[in-house]
């Protein structure tokens, strides 16, 4: 245990030696901020609600996902993936530790360092200009730091899977692309999911990518209480609980396939 | 200059051939770079669920917008996109190496990579913007076919000027912060998107008349679906996108041989 907590404050630490590239992303990230904010503001001037949101939900929505795309790192994260095709993974995987939950550890001490200096930023920002909402209860502000928690897990979950299809197809940025546009769009991130038409919701409803971002934002704006609360983080941690297991099964597979390749 | 020009089809198809090599790879590429495009495409298209005009924009004429846009910045991109390895190639000293052959730097940088890939979001814009337009009630003459790929080809100078201006900066900051750019690339792209009357004036300032992104789709989309100006500019802007995008290339190869001259080797 005490190493997984080494390796978590390591992958704070990692991130934050980067200060240049902070700064940077937190200019794109929050003008980009501004180009989500005034599509919307748009399209609230033709209509009051759109479903069950008002403009000052939206904007919220809009700031808090620009916080969130390096806190859950919804693209582009290929360590494992470079790792195998350099073939460094054989001696990573020798090592006298649980190559997943290092990796994890890691992520979420990286998720910390990016949630406080990537995340809070542009929601500040965007607060000068827009009337952003603030949840009422300090529960709902316990709520939405541990579903940030578990989004960053269904995040990694994700990516975990998607680095180890480097195994079987040598190149991974295919797989890559095609995962990031899914996570991209059905997560919630690009518009919300309570905009989509029934049957594309519907879609969105039953798979993982939405407990990356729409599940932690409504959590935020209170859009769900009581047992239906509960129910939407109790699917969020079995999706990272389950997407965990399988890049586990995944990785027992290639572990094998390693073997008998052996070089 | 010229015999650049020559070499420079034969390095790229060099560079495409190591690409398909992986086949399965280059066209799981290839979908993804289509469904990421298609995704862009569908939060339009959701938006306008639930209005029918966008800022008295269609969504036929919204999506004329985002197909020019999307297919001059990813043209841009195929040719130009990976600049952003120039910091890798400054930290790790290969520059120097480029510097000693005899042809022009910036041509060897871009002939590192041809990003054929692109082709998979560029096969999507070109749909979207066939649809449209059908669907935007462009009013077709001779003057309006002569303008489409002159609008196109205007666009994808002006992007691929701000990458090369963007990727100058390496030479004074070492490429630290280089992700700025990003916000006038894919953050141009997003913003040509739309109708830009629909942005704040600062921001409508900054990254559509500072970096002249509103030339790139908005001025001459204006005259190729004949719609008035919803932010009233003279009636000569929507013609001089060609004239914008020159004077981007000049700004473009002035900040690359002042930074190449800036230019002082890591010495490692």
């Amino acid at each position: 245990m005490r190493l997984y907590w080494e390796v978590f404050r390591h992958g704070f630490r990692r991130y934050a030696s980067y200060r240049a590239a902070t700064v940077a992303g937190l200019f794109t990230n929050t003008v980009f901020g501004f180009l989500r904010a005034y599509v919307l503001v748009a399209l609230f001037a033709a209509t009051a609600t759109v479903g069950g949101y008002d403009l000052s939900d939206a904007l919220t929505y809009v700031f808090l996902g620009q916080g969130m795309i390096m806190t859950v790192y919804m693209w582009s994260w290929w360590e494992i993936a470079l790792a195998i095709r350099s073939g460094d993974i054989v001696t990573d995987l020798s090592r006298p530790f649980d190559y997943q939950s290092y990796w994890l550890a890691q992520d979420l001490g990286r998720a910390c360092y990016h949630a406080v200096f990537r995340g809070i930023p542009p929601f500040l920002v965007g607060a000068l200009v827009f009337d952003l909402r603030l949840p009422g209860s300090p529960l709902t502000w316990l709520l939405f730091v541990a579903s940030v928690a578990v989004a960053v897990c269904v995040s990694f979950g994700l990516r975990f899977i998607v680095n180890l299809a480097a195994f079987w197809l040598l190149d991974y940025r295919g797989v890559g692309a095609i995962s990031t546009a899914c996570g991209t769009f059905l997560s919630g991130f690009v518009v919300p999911i309570a905009f989509f038409p029934g049957w594309l919701a519907a879609i969105a409803h039953v798979l993982p990518f939405r407990g990356m971002i729409q599940v932690p934002i409504d959590v935020f704006l209170e859009k769900e209480r009581g047992w239906a609360l509960v129910g939407v983080l109790a699917v969020q941690l079995a999706w990272a609980a389950a997407l965990f297991a399988a890049g586990r099964l995944l990785l027992g597979a290639a572990r094998r396939r390693v073997v008998v390749q052996g070089g | 200059m010229g015999s650049e020009l020559a070499l420079y089809p034969r390095l790229a198809w060099s560079r495409v051939r190591g690409q398909v090599e992986y086949r399965l790879s280059f066209v799981l590429m290839l979908v993804g770079y289509f469904a990421a495009t298609v995704a862009d495409f569908l939060a339009i298209w959701v938006i306008f669920l639930h209005l029918p005009l966008l800022a008295g924009w269609t969504l036929g004429e919204v999506a004329f917008l985002y197909g020019t846009s999307y297919v001059s910045f990813k043209l841009a991109d195929m040719v130009v996109g990976h600049l952003d390895v120039l910091p890798t190639l400054v930290r790790s000293g290969s520059l120097d190496t480029l510097l000693t052959r005899p042809l022009g730097s910036l041509f060897q940088v871009i002939t590192i990579d041809f990003g054929l890939r692109h082709v998979g979001a560029i096969a999507q814009a070109v749909c979207v913007l066939a649809v449209a337009c059908v669907t935007a009630g462009v009013p077709w003459d001779a003057a309006r076919v002569a303008m489409m790929p002159v609008t196109i080809l205007s666009g994808t100078v002006i992007f691929a000027s701000i990458w090369v201006l963007g990727a100058s900066t390496v030479f004074w900051t070492m490429g630290n912060g280089l992700e700025v750019m990003n916000t006038f690339t894919y953050g141009g792209n997003q913003m040509a998107n739309f109708p830009i009357n629909i942005y704040a004036g600062w921001l409508r300032r900054l990254i559509a008349y500072v970096v002249p992104l509103a030339f790139v789709t908005y001025f001459p989309s204006l005259y190729l679906l004949a719609k008035e100006d919803p932010l009233g500019s003279p009636g000569i802007l929507r013609f001089a996108s060609p004239l914008v995008a020159l004077g981007c290339v000049a700004a473009a190869r002035f900040a690359w041989g002042q930074g190449i001259r800036h230019y002082q080797s890591t010495g490692s």
